[in-house]
């Protein structure tokens, strides 16, 4: 009874003194500026910013505040700093244009930057050209949801990343959209964080670009016509689901570039139209289930420093090659998915494959040495070379195979 | 010149070859659209048959119906007509049959079932091809007296565009492959029709694997208007330069 009483009182005084005031900035009333407002402002206050176009320079919240844009107010860095600069933990900041920051070689201007501050969250505000749209380092349970993010201006060189998170933990993107940035979001030893609903696509370099980050999970994203798709490397234990890669073109565009991932899980994916759906390196011990691979040039380029890797109830339709390697050893199992290229039969009828199918074409490897060959795929010649490869492997890696090839192609509901 | 191809339609159609021909071709792809429900791969088992099968019977077809209206060839020579209208009114008539097989054929099921792109630049190619081989089988025909020779050399024509040619395009490219061969086989390429066509269907099916580096090379050039432009001249060529060099030596020749 004594403990409820204690608590109801230490209740009733943090309400007291959480009575919250507002402040109202408007370019006619009696607070002009922003900074003005935040300088009225005591912690946990709100700051109403009206509809107007605010020029002020760099502006730094140092005090746990609510700032909200009524009317999207437009707040304009003129190209020369960066625009919000959070100094404080608990800030919240929404529904602003922001606009125009500076660009430095030197340091990472921002949209909305923070450096060691936890508790932020930033939602619904629309980034246009900002060097880097938000820039959070050593800042943890951040959130950053529904804004829009548009690179317009500048080449690869003089942009940032859209969404550019350093050394943060338990962090949530959310359903933002990033458009003509160097990396739509970049994650650099950020764990145990979800990246989910976002679209990322015309990027200049990847749509998303991870390093160094464990324990963490994007799902239910779009990542399209990046310049070089998406980059996942020193990782371990991460979790990519029901994403959707699609039309990443080019010699060194990949629609998944995995480079040193350890006991993570690919699953429920949509890789659509890439020059290579999945380019792995010193993978291991990750699980690839029920994704698409649908018209990729190549669908999975899989070297020889992959060890472990369990590829299982993926469909694999009209790719032009479905599967190449640099090697002849083989650690990973490949069993049990569908491959539109299947020719065997199933004798007992129990939906397998009752011969092994060998995804690894002659031809692909030929394209891998000489990339001109490209030229003369599909003509007759190469289709007898590839028929007689088939039936008596030589080049391609004998144990390079599927042993228990489906014989349908696999119903692949998005997960919810 | 219309009325005599008008009789040598009438003439081929009387042989109905040609009836069977579109019958082939229209069973073909009803039994493939059936087979499969995605259109990129009925696509793709058409494009074999109609880079491998349709030059082929052309080129036969052709060769064969040249020395069949031998005679009516004589008989025309002794009206009052031209050479050049009766040699030229001959092909005219059998590429247009041809043609027409290939547009029924295949054109009318993939109407029915519906296609994209793809399925026209099929078609495209598909008629240019046997434009292309008409051709070359009147140029066959008129090279020699005997009419199994003429196949022979109509038979090597195929078997050279289809076969042997891409092997030595291959050796080719993996002898000198320390070398830059972008412009190089793009040049190869355009030497021969049935390698143009193919490319053609390439862009629009595996456009992703051409996106590679070298692979763009060729995705910019045939993808621009440029390279339409190059392609459908390279394809005029092939079909104009073998007419004309047959009905030059049909002119002189002493029948």
């Amino acid at each position: 009874m004594k403990i409820i009483i204690i608590h109801s009182i230490v209740l009733l005084l943090s309400i007291a003194l959480c009575s919250a005031t507002t402040i109202i900035v408007d370019p006619a009333g009696k607070t002009k500026t922003i900074t003005a407002g935040i300088r009225q402002a005591s912690t946990g206050d709100t700051v109403r910013v009206t509809a107007g176009t605010y020029r002020e320079g760099n502006i730094i919240i140092s005090k746990s505040l609510v700032l909200q844009g009524e009317g999207k107010p437009v707040v304009d860095g003129e190209f020369k700093t960066e625009i919000f600069t959070i100094d404080a933990r608990h800030v919240t900041i929404t529904g602003f244009v922001i606009r125009n920051s500076g660009m430095s070689s030197v340091k990472d201007l921002a949209g909305i930057g923070s450096i060691g501050m936890d508790f932020i969250t930033i939602r619904r505000n629309e980034f246009i050209n900002t060097f880097f749209g938000v820039h959070l380092a050593n800042s943890n349970y951040s959130v950053v949801e529904q804004n829009t993010f548009r690179g317009e201006l500048r080449g690869e060189i003089e942009t940032g990343n859209g969404i550019h998170l350093w050394q943060c933990s338990n962090s949530a993107i959310r359903d933002n959209y990033i458009a003509g940035h160097r990396d739509g979001i970049y994650f650099e030893f950020v764990t145990r964080s979800v990246v989910n609903g976002n679209v990322s696509e015309n990027n200049h370099r990847y749509g998303l670009h991870f390093m160094f980050s464990h324990d963490d999970e994007y799902h239910d994203n779009t990542f399209r016509n990046n310049g070089a798709g998406v980059a996942v490397m020193y990782t371990r234990n991460v979790k990519m689901i029901n994403n959707i890669f699609e039309k990443n073109w080019g010699n060194s565009a990949y629609g998944l570039l995995l480079k040193d991932i350890n006991d993570s899980e690919v699953s429920h994916n949509r890789f659509v139209q890439n020059t290579i759906g999945i380019y792995m390196e010193g993978t291991s011990r990750t699980t690839f289930v029920r994704n698409l691979f649908q018209r990729n040039g190549y669908a999975i380029r899989l070297q020889a420093s992959c060890d472990s890797n369990d590829f299982r109830e993926n469909n694999f339709m009209s790719n032009t090659f479905d599967m190449a390697t640099n090697g002849t050893l083989v650690l990973n199992t490949i069993d049990k998915n569908y491959w539109d290229k299947y020719e065997g039969y199933d004798l007992n009828r129990d939906g397998i494959g009752d011969v092994p199918f060998r995804p690894v074409n002659l031809y692909a490897m030929i394209v891998e040495r000489v990339p001109t060959a490209v030229l003369l795929w599909r003509s007759f010649l190469v289709f007898l070379i590839d028929r007689a490869e088939r039936v008596f492997p030589a080049v391609t890696p004998e144990n390079l195979k599927d042993n228990y090839p489906s014989m349908k192609a696999y119903d692949l509901h998005p997960t919810t | 010149m219309t009325r005599v191809i008008k009789y040598v339609f009438y003439d081929i159609l009387r042989t109905r070859f040609i009836l069977l021909y579109t019958l082939f071709l229209l069973l073909c792809t009803i039994a493939m659209f059936q087979l499969d429900s995605d259109t990129g791969k009925v696509i793709l088992s058409l494009m074999n048959i109609v880079l491998m099968v349709v030059p082929l019977i052309s080129i036969v077809f052709s060769t064969i119906h040249f020395y069949n209206s031998y005679e009516f060839i004589e008989l025309m020579l002794a009206q009052p007509v031209d050479r050049k209208v009766i040699f030229l009114g001959e092909y005219f008539a059998v590429a247009f049959s041809l043609s027409l097989s290939i547009l029924a054929g295949v054109g009318i099921p993939m109407m029915l079932y519906g296609a994209d792109a793809s399925g026209f630049t099929l078609l495209y190619a598909g008629v240019m091809l046997t434009l292309v081989f008409v051709s070359l089988a009147f140029l066959s025909s008129v090279l020699t007296r005997d009419k199994a020779k003429a196949i022979g050399v109509a038979l090597l024509f195929w078997f050279y565009f289809s076969l042997i040619y891409d092997g030595l395009l291959l050796w080719i490219t993996y002898t000198f492959m320390d070398y830059p061969l972008e412009r190089l086989t793009l040049t190869l390429i355009s030497f021969n029709p049935i390698d143009m066509a193919r490319i053609l269907m390439l862009l629009q099916l595996d456009i992703s694997a051409l996106m590679g580096f070298t692979g763009a090379f060729y995705k910019n050039f045939f993808g621009s208007s440029t390279g339409m432009i190059f392609s459908t001249a390279v394809l005029f060529a092939w079909i104009v330069m073998p007419v004309v060099i047959a009905a030059r030596v049909f002119n002189r020749k002493d029948l």
